[in-house]
This record gives structure tokens, C-alpha cells and sequence, in this order.
């Protein structure tokens, strides 16, 4: 896009004349509580923090929000804030030449030094060349030079970086708190040599964590799998391994409060990252690991802060799996005490499925009463339930199901999913069936006031998984699968919403793509497509001219059984998790063999060999890996 | 022991676009941080006692806006230990001009407005004779025919009093104008700056005072 306006003055003027015309003009203007504006002349290193989603999908991200936090502390780096414009605002942009901008000081993006991009997940993809687009800054890292930012990324979807590897100079693998650091001080050193932009990859080419994909080719065989990584240079290391830390900081205390209303209105504290669980499906429990807690005082100090600077009425103790924080129950007690004298809703999501949840819900509602509890068994066979490794009892959830209408909920919300390894009818089947049995238990105490709501996704198989290496389901196969589903619960009065397979498809296409998708998700945004996570916005046919543009058959990439020695476009980038590891969990799940909590016996997934140092460095009962004594051999 | 206060404040250019109904929530939470403890309506959720007066519509800016609130403290708070905590607590786009405890049986703020004054401010240059032609003009009119959101009505009546204002700093041209805002008669000013026939967005819009509250 061609940028006409550059000054903030008068994006700021062309703004009062435009913000009536657009919906929600108030995600356009920033200002609100805790905002950070510093003083733009005297700062020298400017960064900008963007969500490539629309504003309030980004504010309440938590990774954009340590790092607005910590890097705002350094005295010589600042950090603004960046979100997509909706449909109606980009078009007026575009229309006037105005670039995307900072929304604390409103200079536009390409002014900055530094652009971060967090990618959670992978329909965001065409948004960030949007975002790029937007912003006036060339889309492809070979086409950019001293004059632009450097375009950096990080989340849980860049732990497979090849997709959108041609459109970002630098990877940033793993937990941003300490790396980020490193890249600002390295680019200072490099802004005061004025050095070259290769000067400047080379030189972040040491950080370890740090992959720069124009130093590495990939070469394929003719099947079109790929051969080898090829290193361009010594300098790149062969494998990233991803960041972490040996011990969890001080959560954020001083959020953006928006004075708008978006998706989650909260203080989010991480009460723990990682988990000792295992489910084979889940991609963050292999990238987060090791689990290190929070302790339930650090967590209490937080929340009292946090409280005083927002004003916030709710609190949410986020964890993958909040049962196994070890002090849950006394955290749960010194909270309620807390709800209950301030009016304060907690949430407390990924509770397992066992009678004590209810216990621990029952204390957090406080005075309010909430409406529903929701639970993800995910599975509703015994055999299904072994495949994915996430075993619960039907018995036991439908104990639980009792106590919670028990205790005067009348609706519960159950996940599931379909679409798992080996599958059949008669496990999807047994969906309904088993959500029959949960509403009879509901209205056999409370009578017809019980509800049941079904969220019914599809399984994608995830890089970095046991299950790397299957196929996904056909959009034929899950269509049957939804219908059977639907004709299951027929005259039950069970709710359910599930995913559009079309949808189900391109997360399963992007996750698991090499390099060569890169063309295709370019393509996708020539044709017009972003705004791909908005159901509204999708548009599947644009995604498939685009995949024959690039004359790429998208069949490759989702419906392909891979085989166990395939070397994969992510193999070169490690969340500390073995391949070998991965793979005997594979074979694990084809025999049904369960891995219970890894907290009661280590299965080597090969987290504490690659992090021993780190583990000598901060021992103690907080990360839940085994110790490693100073002498011993790993 | 619940008191109620009605506090007169700005809202001003941070809150700008936030509509009336988030604002309320702006409120809640300024309230909480300024340690002044919230009375909370009675039911299933429990709400917390605000009441503005007429909604301050999305874009406009107020420079005396009033709140009523009710605070439920273990000891009797005074208006100026209220205003005191509000303005020790930072709050983007509020500006506290006053506060002052009144009985809890008065009536509410909103059946008491009857009539509002606002400055519009043009951002474009406009040529004064025209616009001072088009004011008496539209003035002079027994009626104006406008259609807002499907229906239509009179707005001649709704303008209880208009003139031009000049900002000579700011070289800009503006209007003062006294609208009715009683229930079903409210006029909005961005609809007589477009029967004027000029652009309702590239103005500023400042509802400078609100009539019919005793204070």
C-alpha cells in the first residue's frame, strides 16, 4: 500500500475526521488506563507490539502484555502497541494513505525499529502480511534493508516457523522474557556501528532461541518431502532449541485496561506453565514444558496489585491444567476469601474431571452464582480415551456431573473432539450417548432446568506431537462423523456447535506446512483472504486457487500418513521434547498404552537433558521435573 | 450505611469514543481502585449503583457530565473524602469538577434533564457568511424533516436556541446550541450540523452543560 500521511499530527487530525464514519471507533485511539507513552525523540530503540488480529481479540493477549510490561522498564526502549483495523476502518486507510501506527503516539509502523508479531495460532497467517501491507513495509525479508524495522516473531504456532518463514526476519522460539533482552541489546550495538541488515541477522544469529530463516534451504525429494535442512552459513546452529525460564518472574500487575469492551475483561494470572499431563493431541503440553508453578503467595501479592491498578472485576487463574497445581486447594481458599470480600468473579479454567473440581468451583463463586461449568473429556469411549492419553472414567464423569447440578448449576458445557487417531462411528457415537447419560443425571436432580451444551471441535494434528505424523480426517469423513453426532442427540435437547471442516482444514494445512506454503499463503492474501480466524470472513475457495497457483496439492499436507524416519520442515526446531520420544508416544497410542502425570515418574521426553544447566541453576520443588544434582550425569 | 453523591465531571478526549454503556464499566473500576467501596443492588448478580444522566453519546466530548453514585462504607464518607480519593486516582478521561452527597430518595438524573448545550466546532474551514446564511435560514424554517435510523421526525422544535461561535486561536468556526433531550425529543447536534449541509463527522462535538438538575 502506498503511504501519504507520515506525521503523527496529522494521523491524529485525519482521525477525528474519520472515527465517526467506522464501527467501534474507540479500538483506533489507545489512551487508556496503564497505557505506557514515552518520550518518542530521546528513546533509541522503538518497538512495536502488534496482535494481527483486530483489537479486541489482541489487548487481553498475555504474551503482548509481559512484553508491552518489560520492555517498557528499560530506560532505553519503548513499546506501542499495534492491532489489525476492521474491514470498514482498513478501507477508509487505504483510501487516505494512512499507515498503520503506534497507538500510543500514533507514528506510523514503519517508523519504528523493532516490530513484534505474537502468532498463538495459524489463521492469523495472512493478517501479518496485511499488517505489513498496512504499515507500508515490504512483505518479503529479502526485500527489506536498514530503512525498515525488523520484523520478529514468536508464539506457540512459530514452534513450526517454515510457513511464514520468507515474511519474518527473525524467529524468536520459545518464552520471550529474558531473549527479549538480548535481541534489544544486540540491536542497540548494532544501531550504534550503523551496520548492514545482514550485519544485524549475523549478529542475532548468536542469541541462542533466535532462527533466521534466510540462513537455512530446504531441499526436498520428488514425492515432495523434504531431504534436508540446508545451513547457509556455520554461524546458523543446526538446531533451535527453544527459551525458557528456570523460574517463572513477577506476573504482569499493570495490564492495558480497555475502556472498550473486548473478548476478556480480566486480570490473567499464570498460576503455572507446562504440564505433566500428556494428552497426545495437545501441542501446547509438549511446547510449554517443564511445568514451573507459581507460588500461591507470589500469586496472592499479584492479584492485591493488579487489583489496585485496574479495578478489574475478575480475576482468571490461567494454567493448562489447573487441578494439578500442587497448592490448588489452599490458593483456592486465600482467593475465595478475597472474591467474597471485593465482589470478585475468578475463573479457574482446566479443571480435570473429578468431584474435588466442583469442590474448588463451589468456593470461588463467591456471592454470584455462575451458570455453567464446563469440562472436556474430549473422548467418550474407554479406547478413544486411551489413544489420546486423557483417561477418565464415564463413571467418573458422570459422578461429577451429579455433583455439580448438586450444588445448583444447571448447565454444563462439554467438550469434545472428533476426529481422533483410529476412530470410529461408534466412538463418535458414543459422544451422545454419554452427554445423554450427563443430561439424565441433570434432570433427575434439578428437573428440566438442566442444560447441556456440546462444543464438538475437530482434532488437527499438531508438529511437535505424538500425532505428527498422521493424517487428518477428510472434510467427507467429518461431515459423516457431524451427522451421525447430530442424528445421535436428535430429540435430546443437547445444544451443540462444532467446527466448519473447511475451517478444519486450513489450521490443519498451515500447522503442519514447509517453506513452499509460503506461496500459498501469499497467494491467499493477493486473493483477498485475512481475517481467516472470523467464520464471516473465510473464504475456503480462495485458499484453493491459491494452493494451484502454487501448483501445491493441499492433500499433502493433511491427508498424508507420514512415515516414522520422514524428516520434517519443523525437525530443526525443538521444544526440548525428542523426536524419539514423540514417536514412542505414537506407538503407545496405537497400542492404547496410557502415560500417567509425568510428576510421578520422569518418561524422559528429553526436557531435562537439554536443560539440565538450567535445572542445577534453580532447583527446588517449583519446577516439576526431577532435580539434578551438581555432579551427577544427565 | 449506603450514601448517595452525585459528582459533576469532564469526560474528556481518552474517553472520547467509548460508548455510554462501557463507560459504566469505566466507572466501576475507577471507583474500585479509588477504594470507594461500591453499594450493590440486591438479586441473582449483584449490580453496582450507578446512574448517569442523559447518555453522552459515542464521539462527543463532555465538559460537565454528572454520575450519581452509591457507596456502601463501614463509616460515613464526606463529599470531599470522595472527591479527594477520585482525584488522587488516575483515570484516563475523567476529570473531577465536583462532588456532593444528596438525599437517596431524589429523583433520577435522567428524568430531570430537559435540555443540553453543546459547542459543535467545524474541523474544515467553512466560509462564515454561508454558514451564517444557512443558520438563520434553517432557524427561520417552521419545520426540518430528518429520518434517523428509519423514522422520521421534526428536529425544528428540538433546537431550543442557536448561534455561531468563532475560536480565533484556533482559526475555527463552531455553533452553540441548546437542544431538548426530554424522553422521545432529543436532539442530536451532528444531525443539525448535516441539515446545515455540511459533513456531521468532521466536527467536534462538546456537550457543555446539562439543564434541569438542581445543584
Amino acid at each position: 500500500m502506498k503511504i501519504s500521511v507520515t506525521d503523527p499530527a496529522m494521523i491524529e487530525a485525519w482521525l477525528e475526521r474519520n472515527l465517526m464514519r467506522v464501527q467501534k471507533p474507540g479500538r483506533y485511539v489507545g489512551g487508556e488506563l496503564n497505557q505506557i507513552v514515552k518520550d518518542w525523540d530521546s528513546i533509541p530503540i522503538k518497538v512495536a507490539l502488534a496482535f494481527p488480529d483486530i483489537y479486541e481479540i489482541g489487548v487481553p493477549n498475555l504474551a503482548l502484555t509481559i512484553l508491552y510490561e518489560t520492555i517498557n522498564q528499560r530506560p532505553n526502549a519503548l513499546a506501542e502497541r499495534v492491532y489489525l483495523p476492521w474491514v470498514d476502518m482498513e478501507a477508509l486507510m487505504r483510501d487516505a494513505g494512512i499507515p498503520l501506527y503506534g497507538l500510543e503516539t500514533k507514528h506510523p509502523l514503519n517508523q519504528f525499529d523493532i516490530l513484534g508479531i505474537t502468532l498463538p495460532y495459524e489463521t492469523l497467517y495472512t493478517n501479518v502480511l496485511n499488517l505489513l501491507d498496512l504499515a507500508g513495509i515490504p512483505l518479503f525479508s529479502t526485500e527489506r534493508n536498514e530503512q525498515h524495522p525488523l520484523i520478529i516473531a514468536g508464539g506457540h504456532a512459530t514452534f513450526n516457523p517454515e510457513p511464514m518463514s520468507p515474511f519474518i526476519d527473525a524467529f524468536v522460539i520459545g518464552e520471550g522474557e529474558d531473549i527479549i533482552h538480548e535481541i534489544l541489546d544486540t540491536y542497540r550495538e548494532w544501531k550504534s556501528r550503523s551496520g548492514s541488515r545482514d550485519d544485524l541477522l549475523y549478529a542475532l544469529l548468536k542469541i541462542p532461541g533466535v532462527y533466521i530463516p534466510r540462513f537455512y534451504r530446504p531441499h526436498y525429494h520428488t514425492d515432495g518431502t523434504l531431504r534436508l535442512m540446508e545451513r547457509l552459513t556455520e554461524a546458523a546452529p543446526p538446531v533451535i532449541h527453544k527459551r525458557i525460564l528456570g523460574r517463572l518472574p513477577p506476573p504482569p500487575t499493570r495490564p492495558i485496561v480497555p475502556s472498550i469492551d473486548v473478548v476478556h475483561n480480566r486480570i490473567a494470572i499464570e498460576i503455572m506453565r507446562g504440564c505433566t499431563r500428556g494428552c497426545r493431541f495437545c501441542h501446547a503440553g509438549m511446547v510449554t514444558r517443564p511445568v514451573r508453578e507459581r507460588s500461591v503467595d507470589e500469586i496472592l501479592t499479584a492479584i492485591q496489585i493488579a487489583l489496585k491498578n485496574t479495578g478489574y472485576e475478575e480475576v482468571a487463574l490461567l494454567s493448562l491444567s489447573s487441578s494439578d497445581y500442587s497448592q490448588i486447594t489452599h490458593l483456592v481458599e486465600r482467593v475465595s476469601q478475597e472474591a467474597t470480600r471485593q465482589h470478585l468473579v475468578v475463573s479457574l479454567p482446566s479443571l480435570r474431571i473429578e468431584t474435588v473440581s466442583v469442590e474448588l468451583m463451589e468456593r470461588l463463586k463467591g456471592k454470584r452464582q455462575s451458570s455453567s461449568f464446563t469440562l472436556a473429556p474430549e473422548a467418550a469411549t474407554d479406547r478413544m480415551r486411551a489413544v489420546i492419553n486423557k483417561p477418565i472414567e464415564t463413571g467418573q464423569l458422570l459422578e461429577t456431573a451429579r455433583t455439580i447440578f448438586q450444588h445448583g448449576w444447571s448447565k454444563i458445557k462439554l467438550y469434545f473432539m472428533i476426529g481422533h487417531p483410529t476412530e470410529t462411528l461408534e466412538d463418535v457415537k458414543a459422544i451422545a450417548e454419554v452427554s445423554r447419560q450427563v443430561l439424565a443425571e441433570g434432570r433427575r436432580i434439578i428437573g428440566h432446568r438442566a442444560s447441556l451444551h456440546l462444543g464438538v471441535s475437530t482434532f488437527v494434528p499438531k508438529p511437535h506431537t505424538p500425532f505428527q505424523w498422521l493424517p487428518c480426517d477428510t472434510p467427507e469423513q467429518i461431515k459423516t462423523k457431524q451427522h451421525t453426532l447430530l442424528d445421535a442427540l436428535k430429540g435430546t435437547g443437547i445444544k451443540i456447535n462444532w467446527t466448519d471442516p473447511r475451517e478444519t482444514l486450513l489450521e490443519a494445512w498451515l500447522s503442519r506446512g514447509d517453506r513452499r506454503l509460503a506461496e500459498v499463503i501469499y497467494n491467499a492474501w493477493r486473493l483477498g483472504a485475512k481475517f481467516d480466524a472470523w467464520h464471516d470472513h473465510f473464504d475456503y475457495e480462495k485458499w484453493m486457487t491459491a494452493f494451484q497457483m502454487a501448483n501445491l496439492d493441499p492433500a499433502f499436507y493433511t491427508h498424508r500418513q507420514r512415515s516414522l524416519d520422514e524428516v520434517f520442515p519443523w525437525d530443526h526446531i525443538s521444544p526440548g521434547v525428542r523426536k524419539a520420544y514423540l514417536q514412542q508416544e505414537y506407538l503407545n497410542s496405537l497400542q492404547g498404552v496410557l502415560r500417567l502425570d509425568c510428576r510421578r515418574q520422569c518418561y524422559a521426553c528429553g526436557i531435562l537433558p537439554t536443560y539440565k544447566e538450567l535445572r542445577r541453576k534453580y532447583p527446588g520443588q517449583h519446577w516439576k521435573c526431577p532435580e539434578v544434582p551438581v555432579h551427577a550425569r544427565v | 450505611m449506603i450514601q448517595r453523591f452525585r459528582i459533576h465531571y469532564a469526560k474528556t478526549q481518552p474517553l472520547r469514543y467509548v460508548s455510554s454503556l462501557d463507560l459504566q464499566k469505566v466507572w466501576e473500576r475507577y471507583l474500585r481502585r479509588a477504594d470507594l467501596p461500591l453499594a450493590y443492588s440486591h438479586g441473582f448478580t449483584p449490580q453496582p449503583r450507578l446512574q448517569q444522566a442523559q447518555p453522552l453519546p459515542l464521539g462527543y466530548l463532555g465538559a460537565n457530565e454528572i454520575i450519581d453514585v452509591w457507596l456502601e462504607a463501614e463509616s460515613d464518607l464526606s463529599a470531599e473524602e470522595v472527591q479527594a480519593h477520585l482525584r488522587a486516582t488516575p483515570q484516563p478521561g475523567i476529570e473531577i469538577l465536583s462532588v456532593t452527597e444528596i438525599s437517596l430518595e431524589a429523583p433520577a438524573l435522567v428524568s430531570q434533564i430537559v435540555s443540553a448545550d453543546y459547542e459543535v466546532w467545524f474541523l474544515d474551514p467553512l466560509d462564515l457568511d454561508e454558514l451564517g446564511h444557512r443558520v438563520a435560514q434553517l432557524l427561520n424554517a417552521p419545520s426540518i424533516q430528518r429520518e434517523r435510523r428509519g423514522k422520521a421526525y421534526d428536529l425544528r422544535p428540538l433546537i431550543e436556541f442557536m448561534e455561531i461561535r468563532t475560536d480565533t486561536t484556533a482559526n475555527r468556526l463552531g455553533l452553540f446550541m441548546r437542544l431538548a433531550t426530554r424522553e422521545g425529543a432529543t436532539g442530536r447536534p451532528e444531525e443539525v450540523v448535516a441539515a446545515l449541509g455540511y459533513d456531521p463527522f468532521a466536527v467536534r462535538i462538546i456537550r457543555t452543560r446539562l439543564h434541569g438538575v438542581n445543584t
